[in-house]
């Protein structure tokens, strides 16, 4: 089992490219030691800033050292950086346009037992509904260190959702094909279509596997890339399909599903079935625990796929 | 200097002539805020239509991006678009000359518009000027109402915790916000005091729309060293005609042909006084 959870793998990638540009900085709202980032405040302190607690103040800091020229990756709990600093999401990097990368970690119901004012089960709907900013929940470490690499390449905002917990792989260290802002299809399967983001790839997978022992053929689809979405991958599935379900780790409106449902609606109906986690603060426990409760996790995902075909 | 004093008065003209064209706008803050702008773009700061790519240039942040009229009167006159265009075009349909600061139009670094965003920004833009070892300097300019925002706060700390004196803030301290009296509002007395208690350097300017007493606030502020600067332009809201002076309504009031006729005359006679001062 993988110990590496994706935000060390930024960590590890912003360390290695900062190495030769120093145009690269990092900040962080007294949330080094939980975003992985303290080795790169230490081999690198002219090139991190610390705001303390204080996630508006961390934006637009970060905004404004964006507009003159910086890399800027802004990293905290994606619980507080989704909201509190919405306005300078909003503001300071999608409407003025600047170069800010925004790191939510502990993303999702990382934080388990903390309860509801760290869970971020709304960050994909606030954060692709403003315009100019893009929204990404890499799977694992691979395709994490292949999106960093990715968004260091352009000079547009994005907002990037990682979890707390080291993840299984879903890709290797030889193999992670990799194309900005397209999905990729890990199993095919022409019966049904399972579309996930972030650690839902994982449980996705497996229950495509427990599916193809039954016979049915279930597509996986790891739509990272949740804005812009990979409209062409979800119709080239729906189009071969019976049925597409969806699985995330965010609250039932505006996030995942909601998008593939118009994409689909849209341009080849087909009946489409979101799984997310509820409308109400979820039930204490650690995230395998709270992602079994809610059927997010591949049994769920399987039984979800039979009742959609049935 | 009294080149400048007497381009106020034609500036402001512009301003009531944007609003009265676009039907709507900030007229009082537009007023009281003008004079620094002035200060800071004809004898302060580095910002020319020549030098907008330019690394060394200084930064401008409007943090209260509602007195864009003023701002837009300001780079008219320094020569980065024509005035006759934001007079005709503002708050039309399809103009890009809105009601707050745009960064599709030459001069405006970042949007703004929502109060408490213009200080955190600057102190990005200050800490990228001391990364680089460049000698730009960073202002912005916010209103006093704009000081009940906590993000403010969060960058009053962070300024002065990074030792910003490259950084100089501007308070457009004219004591009227939508709803009446700053103090009745929410108190901002004593702001000096407050900000200097953060580990700011304060200089207050008794009269925040005379030119001489802010050119002379600017170029201490160039002199400070270790903290960061706050000049605290005590002005009167609607400032160039009794018609809008110190009067709460005149927020956003649209000057009818009538007040506009007293308003222009206000700003001509007093324009003309500067001849015989």
């Amino acid at each position: 089992m993988n110990k590496i959870p994706n935000r060390q793998a930024i960590c590890e990638v912003l360390m290695e490219k900062a190495k030769t540009d120093r145009d690269i900085v990092v900040l962080c709202s007294d949330s080094r030691g939980s975003a992985s980032l303290a080795p790169f405040a230490k081999e690198f302190p002219e090139q991190f800033v610390e705001t303390g607690i204080a996630e508006q103040n961390l934006v637009g800091i970060a905004a404004g050292l964006a507009k003159c020229g910086k890399k800027v990756f802004a990293a905290s709990p994606a619980s507080f950086v989704s909201t509190r600093s919405y306005e300078q999401a909003k503001v300071d990097c999608a409407y003025s346009g600047t170069n800010v990368t925004l790191i939510g970690i502990s993303g999702g119901v990382s934080y388990g037992a903390l309860g509801m004012s760290h869970h971020s089960a709304q960050d994909i709907a606030a954060m692709s509904a403003i315009p100019n900013m893009r929204v990404y929940l890499p799977s694992d470490r691979f395709q994490t260190a292949c999106l960093i690499e990715a968004l260091l390449q352009d000079e547009k905002p994005a907002y990037i959702r990682v979890g707390r917990n080291p993840v299984e792989d879903i890709y290797t260290e030889e193999s992670c094909p990799f194309v900005l802002d397209r999905a990729n299809v890990l199993m095919e399967g022409k019966d049904a279509a399972i579309i996930a983001c972030g650690e839902m790839v994982r449980p996705a997978l497996g229950a495509a596997e427990k599916l193809k022992e039954q016979g049915i053929g279930a597509r996986v689809i790891d739509m990272y890339c949740v804005k812009p979405l990979d409209r062409e991958a979800i119709l080239q599935a729906a189009r071969e399909v019976k049925a597409v379900i969806t699985a995330e780790e965010h609250a039932p409106f505006g996030g995942l599903g909601s998008m593939v449902s118009q994409v689909v609606a849209a341009d080849c109906p087909k009946k489409v079935v979101n799984l997310a986690l509820p409308d109400a603060p979820v039930i204490t426990g650690t995230s395998s625990e709270v992602f079994a409760y809610y059927g997010l996790d591949a049994a769920g995902i399987v039984k979800a796929v039979e009742e959609a075909l049935s | 200097m009294e080149d400048l004093k007497a381009l106020s008065y034609d500036l402001r003209k512009h301003v009531v002539d944007m609003i009265v064209e676009g039907k709507g706008g900030h007229i009082g803050g537009d007023m009281s805020v003008i004079d620094a702008l002035i200060a800071l773009y004809f004898r302060v700061m580095n910002i020319s239509p020549d030098n907008q790519e330019d690394e060394n240039r200084d930064r401008f942040v409007m943090s209260k991006g509602h007195c864009v009229e003023a701002l837009y009167a300001v780079l008219a006159a320094k020569g980065f678009f024509p005035i006759e265009e934001v007079i005709e075009k503002f708050s039309k349909f399809g103009s890009p000359y809105i009601g707050h600061p745009n960064n599709k139009l030459p001069g405006i670094e970042m949007n703004s518009g929502s109060l408490g965003h213009g200080l955190p920004v600057s102190i990005g833009m200050a800490l990228a000027g001391r990364m680089d070892r460049r000698d730009y300097r960073v202002y912005t300019v916010m209103g006093d109402g704009e000081l009940a925002e906590g993000s403010v706060w969060e960058g009053a700390m962070a300024a002065a915790h990074y030792k910003l004196d490259n950084l100089c803030a501007t308070v457009d301290r004219n004591r009227l916000q939508i709803s009446g009296n700053t103090e009745d509002v929410m108190a901002q007395d004593d702001l000096g005091e407050r900000f200097r208690s953060f580990g700011w350097h304060v200089i207050h300017v008794a009269d925040g729309n005379d030119m001489d007493q802010l050119l002379a606030a600017y170029e201490e502020a160039k002199t400070v060293k270790g903290k960061p600067a706050l000049v605290i332009a005590n002005t009167v809201k609607g400032c160039g005609s009794a018609v809008m002076e110190n009067k709460a309504p005149w927020h956003h009031k649209v000057p009818s042909p009538e007040e506009y006729e007293q308003i222009i005359g206000d700003f001509a006679r007093r324009k003309e006084a500067l001849c015989h001062e």
